[in-house]
């Protein structure tokens, strides 16, 4: 499905990485590791189409995804290091602008999707009253509502707790089963069944 | 349409921010009278060109944040890959600047005039040119933003990146208003500051779209 033929990115001047490689089937799952600086969060965004290649091409289903990065952009679901939540609206009301559902069946889904991450008892409170580890899940909740194939997943488990954490195990291993695909870099260990992992170095 | 939704719920919810703009209008067009004198005449002359420098100045207030919010908290990520392109997303901003910045000002920009002693006559030429002429600074100030967005002056530069750009419609805009009382039809520059916006429309979406993305990087 996705395959990341021999990339480099650049940082300025400063070659990040070279030649990186690999392949990744419907309902697979990779794990990025490395060191601080290796270069995890910029390959993320690079295979999302916010940062350019240097050299190197990424396909999807074969073909070259960063043609229509407009279109690219609806099949990536991305958790990055900052939740990019508003602190002055709802859990409902932040998720409400980014749910791809059709209106009517939008706030069913968002309920669904705080559900799952169990924040429904605080859907209708101020992002900014909630703690930086529930305002988190409300960004996990937004991957749910993306109905993107590829989750790119920087540092998800920042600020959660153990409990937290394993319920973000199921919700990517019910995504896999969905047929869809999950990179994540991490530092602890994410339960991710199976996955391969892919070392930065 | 959705996002254009976001964007005026956010800017409502931060209702300070369309307060402070209209706070600022009404002031700034205060201090005139006390520091020209009051008289009448004198007032009159110069209430289109002050009421056009005070909008202008007042619709740059609130651009600082219109990408910089969603830069800083991550949120610019996530709409480059709501599957819109650019180019509509920064559209949109535009239109919600103008409703929560633009529109308010042109609603008090008739009892500002009125304060200034402006002549009644003066008056249609000057609300018909209000219109077309901060829709067009909408669309200037978004590129604008755009442009700035993760530079550490930000807040400076955007005023000397905007301005020079916004020249011809306050020319214009003051022209069209200050022409009744010389006599002479509004009608060339009304029609004038009608070709900015039209040329704005689509020149500026395009600019701050591909701005943003540059700044994703």
């Amino acid at each position: 499905m996705l395959e990341v033929r021999s990339v480099a990115a650049l940082r300025g001047d400063h070659l990040v990485f070279a030649d990186l490689s690999f392949r990744l089937e419907a309902g697979a799952a990779l794990v990025l590791t490395g060191r601080n600086g290796s270069g995890k969060t910029t390959l993320l965004r690079l295979i999302a189409g916010l940062m350019p290649c240097a050299a190197g091409e990424v396909l999807w289903a074969g073909e070259d995804a960063l043609a229509d990065l407009s279109g690219h952009g609806l099949r990536i679901a991305y958790l990055g290091h900052q939740d990019a939540l508003k602190l002055g609206l709802t859990a409902t009301e932040n998720l409400a602008v980014w749910a791809r559902v059709r209106k009517d069946a939008r706030a069913a889904a968002i309920e669904r999707a705080l559900g799952a991450v169990g924040l429904q008892d605080l859907a209708h409170l101020p992002v900014r009253m909630l703690s930086a580890g529930q305002r988190r899940r409300v960004a996990i909740a937004r991957l749910l509502l993306s109905g993107a194939a590829l989750w790119l997943l920087d540092e998800p488990t920042t600020a959660l707790d153990a409990a937290s954490v394993a319920r973000l195990g199921e919700l990517t291993a019910a995504h896999r089963a969905a047929g869809g695909m999950v990179i994540a870099a991490t530092h602890l260990d994410l339960p991710l069944a199976g996955a391969a992992e892919f070392s930065l170095s | 349409m959705r996002l254009f939704a976001r964007e005026v719920r956010l800017s409502l919810r931060h209702g300070a921010d369309t307060l402070a703009v209209l706070l600022f209008f009404v002031l700034a067009a205060g201090l005139f009278p006390l520091a020209v004198g009051p008289e009448p005449a004198l007032l009159g002359r110069l209430a289109p060109g002050t009421i056009w420098v005070c909008a202008l100045l007042a619709a740059l207030l609130p651009l600082d944040r219109l990408f910089g919010a969603d830069f800083e908290d991550g949120s610019l990520d996530q709409l480059l890959l709501s599957g819109l392109p650019p180019s509509l997303i920064a559209l949109a901003k535009a239109a919600a600047h103008w409703v929560t910045t633009g529109l308010p000002l042109l609603v008090v920009a008739g009892p500002v005039a009125i304060m200034l002693r402006m002549p009644p006559a003066a008056l249609g030429p000057l609300l018909v040119g209000l219109l077309p002429g901060t829709l067009t600074l909408s669309l200037l100030g978004t590129a604008g933003a755009a442009l700035v967005i993760g530079a550490r002056r930000g807040g400076v530069l955007l005023p000397l990146l905007v301005l020079p750009l916004a020249t011809p419609v306050l020319i214009f805009g003051s022209a069209a208003a200050g022409a009744p009382l010389t006599g002479s039809s509004p009608r060339p520059e009304l029609l004038l500051l009608t070709a900015l916006f039209l040329l704005a429309l689509p020149l500026c979406p395009l600019a701050a779209g591909a701005a943003a993305r540059a700044a994703a990087e």
